[in-house]
């Protein structure tokens, strides 16, 4: 179990890559921490690892304060997003590198390592120098040299972006394999929303040193707890519209929409997720809970083509399924699926609509 | 255009254009190192009978030299100077400075890597006034903070004081050079190591030595060929007291023109060339070899 808390690191300058931040990660989890860059994920990150000093706050790993321990004693293993392996050693040695600073014996390392590896099915590659490895054989080097030396907890850092696209999913599951094989408590790092979904048994989504959200996958997809998580959660950005409700009624972009119960009267933001509004390119006859406006983009998704429509001042976006696409400059109207809407007073979550 | 001759110049003007250059090395370098080898082959004196009608001698001076003993100690001397003030001293301390200055933030950084460089810059009358001053008898700035007075460093410990002296000047150019070679490794590869629990000494035996070794015997080359060459240490102690500190290039100096035997000099000249050839032969054998290794 990782615990910390008022966890705060700042740099010389001023920048606080990380705010007094509480945080439990459970035994055996598999942790995202999620942000755009420059949000303080790998600062945390590698407070973890003992790579940064906090300048406060306590880490503690398995109920022990490690937070004046050097890295080489909190019992953690990291994988480096360029892998960090050493070009002048073979994978063997590469693998056996922790356990050869732990002054293991050769033949038990070397067994160690070729174990690992096997695991990992890298055993017809055990003499061969890390420049004639492929990306993903070298990440999966990276991965049995962590695990070689059984640490408490793994630290990911953008464990999958030097792979190809390609690769990158077939990474993915095996990764997730991998962790649930082990059940070590794992942490790992990474701006791309689609992997910390996938993987992650729990997301914390982090901005400018904060964290913003913490849940599971679908808590984080399905009710974002405020309008950042939201817009950054997804594969195409939520649609956040300024909104007022007045009477009993919202008022969005022209449309009228109903009001929750206990929705008071005042200014909102109105957030729907592209997927959850369908594309009419009638005019829907008496009603008044759509968004009416001009095809201005179509972009193409493979099996659906995300639309933007043009509406006064507002750019609201809607996913099609393929083969009905509007053309550009033609009049289409969005219309929202019930109970798919969220409602945000004060970048807080109140309810959905 | 052939692919052998991709500027399209053709054989003649290309010539045209390297002859200037060639005739240039071969009219200051190439003909005095032969005139150098004829010299050592003469008994050609600065003054005297010698002076006006230099016989040829043979190897006479070849094997006077070998059997001097003051050529023998001078040798040895040079060994020391070369061991002690450039591998030991330039190198280790040069790498050190960088090692320690890597991830300091910027005043400290800047400020002693201008105090390192300052001393490789300056004259070197300038610096050896310096150094006098700093080790003079009677008002030396070290006699003056070590409460000793009268005590006379450079003719009680001339090897020392010059190695020491050596050290100062020139370990600025092994502090960028590896400082230069340091920026080389990359940080996750030292996180790696020190996650495992590796030591500072395990983090350089297995991350960044492996990475600058090609620096490092770069580094070495060049500075031990430059302090077997280094002329400066005259201007401490002129080789003395009684050829203590009378390294080659010194010797060669106190022979050829104090002591006016010309041709006996080029003779050691044409000695310390080899010497130097054998130096660089084998640094670049080291290399090659590395090489190899790296690209299998």
């Amino acid at each position: 179990m990782i615990s910390l808390s008022g966890l705060t690191k700042e740099f010389p300058g001023g920048v606080r890559a990380v705010d007094s931040l509480d945080l439990e990660i459970g035994d055996g989890e598999f942790f995202a921490l999620l942000g755009p860059s420059g949000c303080g994920k790998t600062t945390l990150l590698r407070s973890i690892a003992g790579l940064e000093t906090p300048t406060s706050g306590k880490i503690r790993i398995g109920g022990v304060d490690v937070t004046a321990s050097p890295p080489g004693r909190r019992d953690v293993a990291m994988v480096f997003q360029d892998y960090a392996l050493f070009p002048h050693m073979d994978v063997t040695s590469n693998i056996a590198y922790p356990l050869r600073i732990k002054k293991v014996s050769r033949q038990r390392r070397e067994a160690k390592a070729a174990e690992t590896a096997s695991r990992l099915s890298l055993s017809d590659l055990l003499a061969r120098r890390p420049a004639q490895l492929s990306g993903g054989q070298q990440q999966r080097v990276a991965l049995a040299r962590a695990i070689a030396s059984r640490p408490q907890v793994f630290l990911f850092d953008e464990p999958l972006s030097n792979l190809d696209a390609r690769l990158r999913l077939e990474a993915r599951t095996f990764l997730k394999r991998l962790q649930r094989e082990l059940a070590v408590t794992t942490v790992f790092v990474t701006h791309d929303q689609g992997e910390a979904l996938a993987l992650a048994d729990r997301i914390a989504v982090m901005n400018a040193g904060r964290i913003m959200q913490v849940g599971t996958p679908s808590e984080v997809f399905h009710r974002p707890t405020d309008p950042f998580v939201a817009g950054f959660i997804g594969s195409t950005p939520m649609n956040l519209l300024p909104a007022s409700a007045e009477g009993g009624r919202l008022h969005v972009a022209g449309a009228v929409l109903p009001l929750p119960r206990d929705v008071a009267d005042g200014p909102l933001v109105y957030g729907l997720r592209p997927e959850y509004a369908d594309l009419s390119q009638s005019a829907p006859v008496g009603r008044r809970d759509v968004f009416s406006g001009k095809v201005a983009v179509v972009e193409n998704l493979g099996t659906a083509h995300l639309v933007t429509l043009d509406s006064g001042d507002l750019l609201i976006q809607v996913v099609v399924p393929e083969g009905d696409e509007p053309a550009v400059g033609a009049s289409a109207w969005a219309v929202p699926r019930p109970g798919r809407a969220l409602l945000y007073r004060d970048d807080r979550l109140l309810t959905g609509a | 255009m052939s692919q052998a001759d991709p500027s399209g110049l053709g054989r003649a003007r290309a010539v045209g254009f390297v002859l200037p250059g060639l005739v240039l090395i071969g009219v200051f370098l190439i003909f005095p190192a032969l005139w150098t080898i004829y010299l050592g082959l003469t008994d050609y004196r600065l003054t005297g009978l010698a002076a006006a009608d230099p016989q040829v001698v043979g190897v006479d001076n070849y094997t006077t030299a070998l059997g001097d003993e003051r050529f023998r100690n001078s040798l040895w001397l040079t060994l020391q100077y070369v061991l002690g003030s450039a591998v030991v001293g330039q190198a280790v301390l040069g790498f050190a400075i960088a090692w320690v200055l890597r991830n300091r933030p910027g005043p400290v950084k800047r400020i002693t890597e201008g105090l390192v460089l300052l001393a490789w810059i300056l004259p070197s009358s300038v610096i050896a006034f310096l150094w006098i001053a700093l080790l003079d008898r009677d008002d030396g700035t070290l006699n003056a903070l070590l409460h000793t007075p009268g005590f006379a460093w450079l003719l009680d410990y001339p090897m020392p004081s010059i190695i020491v002296f050596n050290v100062w000047r020139g370990t600025a150019f092994s502090m960028m050079l590896y400082g230069a070679a340091l920026e080389n490794v990359p940080p996750s590869h030292l996180e790696t190591a020190r996650l495992a629990g590796a030591s500072t000494f395990q983090q350089l035996r297995d991350v960044v030595f492996p990475r600058i070794k090609g620096h490092v015997l770069t580094n070495l080359l060049l500075i031990s060929l430059w302090t077997f060459n280094d002329f400066t240490s005259f201007q401490l102690t002129a080789g003395g007291p009684e050829g203590r500190s009378e390294i080659l290039p010194v010797y060669i100096y106190n022979v050829a023109l104090s002591g006016g035997r010309l041709g006996f000099g080029a003779a050691i000249s044409f000695l310390v060339l080899l010497i130097n050839l054998v130096f660089a032969f084998v640094y670049l054998r080291l290399l090659r070899d590395r090489r190899k290794v790296v690209v299998p």
